[in-house]
């Protein structure tokens, strides 16, 4: 079988595939930024309690591994209770595990807006809300997204890690299709592939026009 | 299903053994690393384009998929072409490339990090190419390079539980074998994730204790 007819046979499964990927990144990345600004936010708390469970949170996160995690919310949480589909363990562990990272990225990007500019919000009689919401985090994003943007392609990644607890995504249909037909180098080349041009020509630009817009707003271009 | 301490104990001396082949296969793949990165690193600052343009882009390549599936890719392939790799080798190979392209970044920004004067002084003193790599540019670059090494030692520790899809019998493979010869899964998965935390947070802390260490040798500051 030559490269064309395998592709004319199996690259609608892989797109079905590449299309539950880009689902699990969209959905892990929604919960992966929600958990890194509350999360971010917690570790400058001035309460020593908040910031502790913060810091444990974020280090136990980021200690373990990704796998483990993914296996622990699969496998065990079930054994107590807590029965979760496939799709919503492996969102629920990219989030938690990308989020314990970008966590510390919102903690730098809030540290690095300059003092004068918390000075003067406070100069200017706004509530600790107001400031964190018009002066401090506006100012925190043209500084997060860079970082942001390479752990978020971190995130397409790994979200091929969730074709091990059977999430029929882009990894998994590539091994269902090389479990059939063996022909490893054409299935699994086609998939390597397939994530390069998500992630290189799909998500970076869409980042890189997000720093642009942020800095933009913020009037830094 | 509740924790029972009697099997964990059982199993403890399994896990600890396994968790020496994944100190191992972190380990050996971080060497491999290390050097695989500098080769990448000299590949892409050659002034021959026809050497640095597929170089880089070779690395570009390998950056953006996942580690997953190169593993795959080269354990099951290279059968196809009539040579066959030992799960170890496979292993081995993958991660040296994949954390090299990463490690050849850091040694680029540690290089590039080192201000252009130092260069012109050691040109200016008549210091040879090599002399100026040794005693001026490479021992300011070390500093800077250092956090991002120390990172992604740590991080290949952390995807060394991915070599168990391939049958690397280390601490996951360890940890679904006993899960399935026993039925328990509570007790192997929480372990594996145990021994990670007991391993990677004190060697974060070395590690940073170590940049410190080596920046205050340099006369380096670090906030």
């Amino acid at each position: 079988m030559n490269y064309w007819d395998f592709l004319v046979e199996y690259a609608p499964k892989l797109a079905n595939g590449a299309v539950t990927t880009i689902g699990v990144m969209v959905c892990a990345t929604i919960l992966a930024v929600t958990i890194s600004l509350v999360f971010g936010l917690m570790r400058l708390s001035h309460s020593t309690a908040v910031q502790v469970t913060a810091t444990v949170y974020i280090e136990f996160f980021r200690g373990t591994s990704l796998l483990v995690q993914l296996y622990w919310i699969y496998y065990v949480l079930p054994l107590m209770g807590l029965t979760l589909s496939p799709f919503v363990s492996g969102v629920m562990a990219l989030g938690l595990n990308f989020g314990a990272y970008g966590a510390e990225i919102v903690r730098g990007g809030i540290q690095s807006v300059p003092r004068g500019q918390w000075e003067a919000a406070r100069a200017l009689n706004m509530s600790a809300a107001q400031r964190m919401r018009r002066i401090i985090v506006p100012q925190t994003f043209p500084l997060i997204l860079p970082p942001a943007a390479n752990l978020t392609v971190e995130l397409l990644k790994a979200t091929a890690l969730v074709a091990l607890i059977t999430v029929v995504d882009l990894m998994f249909v590539a091994k269902q299709i090389n479990a059939t037909t063996w022909l490893s180098a054409q299935v699994f080349g086609t998939a390597l592939i397939m994530y390069y041009i998500m992630a290189r020509f799909a998500l970076t630009p869409f980042l890189r026009w997000l720093e642009v817009v942020a800095a933009r707003k913020v009037g830094k271009a | 299903m509740e924790w029972r301490w009697e099997f964990a104990f059982e199993i403890l001396p399994r896990m600890l053994w396994a968790t020496g082949n994944t100190l191992l296969a972190a380990g050996a793949g971080y060497l491999i690393a290390v050097v695989v990165g500098l080769l990448l690193m000299l590949g892409q600052r050659t002034r021959y384009r026809l050497i640095n343009v597929p170089v880089r882009e070779v690395v570009e390549f390998i950056r953006s998929t996942p580690l997953l599936v190169q593993l795959f890719f080269v354990f099951f392939v290279a059968p196809q072409f009539g040579i066959t790799l030992s799960a170890w080798t496979s292993a081995m190979i993958t991660i040296g490339l994949h954390f090299g392209t990463y490690l050849s970044e850091v040694y680029r920004g540690a290089l590039e990090g080192v201000p252009k004067s130092q260069w012109e002084a050691c040109r200016a003193l008549n210091f040879s190419t090599a002399y100026t790599y040794r005693r001026v540019v490479l021992p300011q670059a070390l500093p800077i390079a250092l956090p991002g090494m120390g990172n992604y030692l740590v991080g290949i520790f952390k995807d060394t539980p991915l070599l168990a899809t391939i049958g690397v019998a280390e601490l996951m493979h360890t940890a679904n074998a006993l899960g399935a010869e026993t039925y328990r899964y509570l007790e192997p998965y929480t372990m594996v994730g145990v021994i990670f935390l007991v391993i990677s947070l004190p060697t974060a802390m070395g590690l940073r204790r170590l940049e410190a260490a080596v920046a205050r040798a340099q006369g380096t500051v670090q906030q």
